[in-house]
């Protein structure tokens, strides 16, 4: 006879404001089973714990029940608990009546019914309860990092300072991300090559650390602890080993009209190009879709200047596969497309340009050597207009994003500011919704742009930019003095929206870590577990989880590296046990689970039955591999024959539990 | 295909010539436009208020005609469009005014927003399209440099008329293109005309008509086309520009080969 405790939780008043906590333990206290039931006003806590664990030793239970949060809140802090009672861990089970119950209902008598019902669910399931066993999986010992920005570049730093080796997948043929770009970084102006490319030069000199550049990650096949990565080293037509980066071939290759995409499109570079001076590691690449020699056969130029010889025109992309114990997502982010926003006139005149772009024009590596010139005419702009805001912060039916982009407000405060510093004769206007400064020095920043640097803030929004006569005319509002301003611009600057990087949703599938519907990378825990994935040995770092400036950025790099090389130090890790298990009587070998199974966990094998009459009968039947499989259930559903359970979710578990609720 | 069909009043009068090239370039295009019978102006403004039902009930009154005739409504000048579109849906999504007009109006089956509203220009794009009125065109008007305008009263409130990006419109330039002209991209081609303001003295909309005619010359537009009699009128009348303005419907007839008597 099962002896079951149940215990429900208040949550403070989350639960017991809307479910009547105490209705829910008299009525379950009657479920057959029962011997106890009992309510706290918070279960998790060291008293609450302490609650159930006496009670299971004094009431010898063998089965819990937990009406509380969902279980990826607390699952598994309470099988902890059961455990340390002496009861395997398994023998626990949580009704969530918190986000599925009384957070989503209003009505209090309804809402004490459903908790009811769910309650009686899950005790209906624990009697049906096996103690199962958690096996142990090894830890390869390194670590990838998908993305070489600041933050894979930290995150790859750190996890290399504490002894453990990592590689770095970077798609571009560099390391460095959207920083290199940057010219100045705020609140403290110090410039961000200076900051950055050390970085990138200890990560090129780490031994432990090894750069992927110009790959990207192809496939991702197993599980925390190990997983197995294809990695697509894409043809540089260049070999990496050979190339000593002096740039001759850069210099002679007669192809010269290529738009230069580290400059955004803002001035040409060859079809054999290093991205930049500084790039790591500082060697060429050549661009496919703009080589004569690849396009039809005919030049070779960049193959006879190169004293190394270095150049191969036969390059093929090459597959690699490495074991992980552990992948960062880095993925970073883009500024959104503005072709949609013909009303500031982006794709109608090239003075109207992105801050990115503006980067590149104040930047002293870029295609005007750091003087800022209009791109129409090469002129020195006199009145430059910025707007804020461009597709952040959209109504939801919009075309921009409903999120603020979270670092438009100061790197358009340091924009303004270096403006008026560098050419005091121009006028100045930003125009904004809200100025959000909440960051260590931000504000004093923005205030001095204001202050000292005399720059126009104008709280509204700019409505339309028309390109006439060599001018662009502004159209905006002054909310605050209820007026409409029109300005004659020289240049406007529009702070574009930053989104995740396109490579970020596909990677999301191949890793089964979950996404937000911006495509952000979820993190597990919004609050406590805020650089982890949901799927176990998946990271996050940088803005693939969400916009952030670079000192946010490296502070969650670091974090990451550090839950990185905490599972990297331990040996083994703890398997799920809840995993699938076929019933070789009942199976036939029709391939179904086989064909769902996204882990590559179900294999088949012939194996010999006892037949009747004292006959040998060869059977083909389906094989889990337990340390492979994640429970998520799908063969279950394929298999026709029942034939395939999920343990501590067997069918017959559910089904008990539809009963208990149909009841 | 037919489609019933509601004119509005201007469209009788001074905008006689956007129905007129209108009905016969839909001839020849292979759909029928039939004038619903005893049609009621449209009132020329949506109702703002919330609980004024008396102006709404004339599109409700032509919406639940087409309805009772099976067929799609549709609409030319851009005022009409605007509020049976609007009043539309205010039937389908506000219980309470639902609720008042049904009550006055006794029709034999409560009108709930069943018909679809579409203009003229949406029944180019979405029911013939775009390519096959290329196809049908035998005049093309090679050559011209035409600025669309679009005034505000197709686009806004964007939410309620669903009739194209609000500040990026692309369906006029893609129906000169399909005449064969050259469409100009013009920065006031969504910016309002003045619109009532007109009767209003001071000159405010000939002013604002003016900015639309000038900065559209400034960006090399030969002609102006419009859906909207009220936007004719204005730019007509304005102060600072001058380009000629035709209706759509009137370079329609024209590319498509049809003399239409003045």
């Amino acid at each position: 006879m099962q002896r079951i405790g149940v215990f429900v939780c208040w949550c403070g008043t989350n639960i017991a404001a809307t479910v009547d906590v105490q209705a829910v333990s008299d009525a379950l206290a009657k479920e057959p089973g029962v011997v106890l039931s009992a309510n706290y006003q918070y279960m998790c806590s060291q008293t609450g714990q302490d609650l159930i664990e006496t009670a299971i030793r004094e009431h010898a239970l063998t089965g819990v029940v937990i009406c509380s949060c969902s279980p990826r809140m607390h699952e598994q802090t309470f099988r902890k608990t059961v455990a340390r009672a002496g009861l395997n861990p398994y023998l626990l089970e949580i009704a969530n009546i918190r986000e599925q119950c009384s957070w989503i209902h209003k009505d209090r008598a309804q809402a004490t019914e459903k908790a009811i019902i769910l309650g009686r669910a899950a005790i209906a399931k624990v009697q049906l309860n096996t103690p199962l066993q958690a096996g142990q999986s090894p830890v390869t010992k390194r670590a990838l990092v998908i993305g070489g920005g600041i933050a894979g570049i930290q995150t790859a730093l750190d996890i290399a300072e504490a002894g453990f080796a990592v590689d770095i997948v970077e798609k571009q043929p560099t390391i460095g991300g959207k920083m290199t770009q940057l010219d100045k970084t705020f609140p403290t102006l110090d410039c961000a090559a200076c900051i950055l490319t050390p970085k990138m030069v200890d990560c090129a000199q780490n031994e432990k650390i090894r750069i992927f550049s110009y790959s990207e990650v192809e496939a991702v096949s197993g599980f925390v602890g190990s997983f197995r990565v294809t990695i697509r080293k894409k043809a540089r037509y260049v070999r990496e080993d050979v190339c000593t980066g002096c740039g001759l071939c850069t210099e002679k290759c007669p192809q010269k009209k290529v738009p230069n995409a580290f400059n955004l499109g803002l001035d040409t570079r060859r079809a054999i190009y290093i991205p930049f001076a500084q790039a790591v590691p500082k060697v060429a690449v050549i661009d496919a879709d703009y080589c004569s020699m690849l396009k039809n056969g005919k030049c070779g130029v960049c193959a006879k200047v190169c004293a190394a010889g270095a150049i191969d025109y036969t390059q093929k992309d090459e597959l690699v596969e490495c074991e992980y114990g552990a992948i960062v997502a880095a993925t970073g982010y883009n500024p959104i497309d503005l072709s949609g926003y013909d009303e500031f006139a982006y794709s109608r005149s090239p003075d109207v340009v992105s801050s990115l772009e503006f980067e590149r024009l104040m930047n002293a590596a870029g295609p005007t050597g750091g003087t800022l010139l209009r791109p129409s005419d090469k002129t020195h702009p006199k009145t430059i207009v910025f707007v804020q805001c461009v597709g952040s912060r959209c109504s939801a039916e919009g075309k921009g994003k409903t999120y603020c982009s979270k670092i438009c407000c100061m790197y358009t405060a340091k924009h303004a500011m270096l403006c008026r510093e560098k050419y005091p004769d121009t006028d100045v206007y930003v125009f904004y919704i809200d100025v959000r400064t909440p960051g260590k020095n931000f504000d004093e920043f923005y205030r001095r742009a204001v202050e000292e640097y005399g720059v126009h803030y104008i709280k509204g929004m700019v409505g339309k930019v028309s390109p006439e006569g060599g001018k662009l005319k502004v159209q905006a509002s002054d909310l605050l003095d209820g007026r409409q301003l029109h300005i004659d611009a020289d240049m406007v600057v529009l702070a574009a929206a930053i989104e995740p990087d396109k490579s970020a949703r596909p990677l999301a599938t191949m890793l089964t870590a979950s996404m937000d519907t911006n495509d952000f990378f979820t993190e597990a825990h919004p609050k406590l577990r805020p650089v982890e994935s949901p799927t176990a040995g998946v990271f996050l770092s940088g803005c693939c989880q969400g916009p952030k400036d670079i000192p946010e950025t490296v502070a969650q790099a670091s974090a990451a590296a550090s839950k990185v090389i905490g599972l990297l130090s331990k040996d083994s890790i703890v398997c799920n046990p809840c995993v699938a298990q076929p019933d070789e009587l009942m199976c036939n070998g029709c391939s179904s689970c086989e064909k769902v199974c996204p882990y590559g966990a179900i294999t088949y094998l012939d194996k010999e039955f006892r037949g009747p009459n004292r006959t040998t009968l060869l059977r083909r039947v389906a094989q889990v591999n337990p340390a492979v499989c994640q429970g998520c259930g799908a063969c279950t559903v394929a298999c026709p024959s029942g034939a395939m359970d999920l343990k501590g979710f067997s069918n017959r578990q559910i089904m008990a539990e539809v009963d208990a609720i149909c009841r | 295909m037919v489609f019933s069909y509601f004119p509005g009043c201007t469209l009788k009068n001074k905008g006689a010539r956007l129905d007129l090239c209108g009905r016969r370039a839909a001839e020849a295009l292979g759909f029928t436009l039939e004038e619903l019978p005893e049609w009621q102006c449209c009132g020329g403004v949506y109702p703002q208020a919330r609980d004024e039902i008396a102006t709404r009930l004339s599109s409700v009154r032509a919406l639940d005609a087409a309805r009772r005739k099976g067929q799609s409504l549709v609409t030319l000048c851009s005022a009409c469009h605007h509020v049976i579109r609007r009043v539309n849906g205010d039937m389908q999504r506000d219980a309470q005014i639902r609720g008042a007009v049904n009550r006055y109006l006794q029709l034999d089956t409560p009108y709930e927003g069943q018909t679809q509203v579409l203009h003229y220009l949406e029944v180019l794009r979405d029911v013939i399209g775009f390519d096959e009125l290329a196809r049908r065109v035998t005049r093309p008007l090679t050559g011209q440099r035409i600025g669309a305008y679009y005034g505000c009263l197709l686009l806004r409130p964007s939410r309620e008329m669903c009739f194209d990006d609000p500040e990026n419109p692309t369906i006029l330039e893609q129906f000169i293109r399909a005449i064969g002209a050259e469409p100009v991209y013009y920065a006031m081609r969504n910016e309002c005309c003045g619109g009532y303001t007109v009767l209003e003295p001071g000159g405010r909309a000939q002013k604002q008509a003016g900015k639309v005619l000038a900065n559209a010359a400034a960006c090399g537009a030969q002609t102006l086309i419009t859906a909207c009699p009220l936007c004719m009128y204005n730019l007509q009348k304005s102060v600072g520009g001058e380009l000629p303005v035709r209706y759509f419907t009137e370079l329609l007839a024209q590319a498509l080969g049809l003399e239409v008597e003045s």
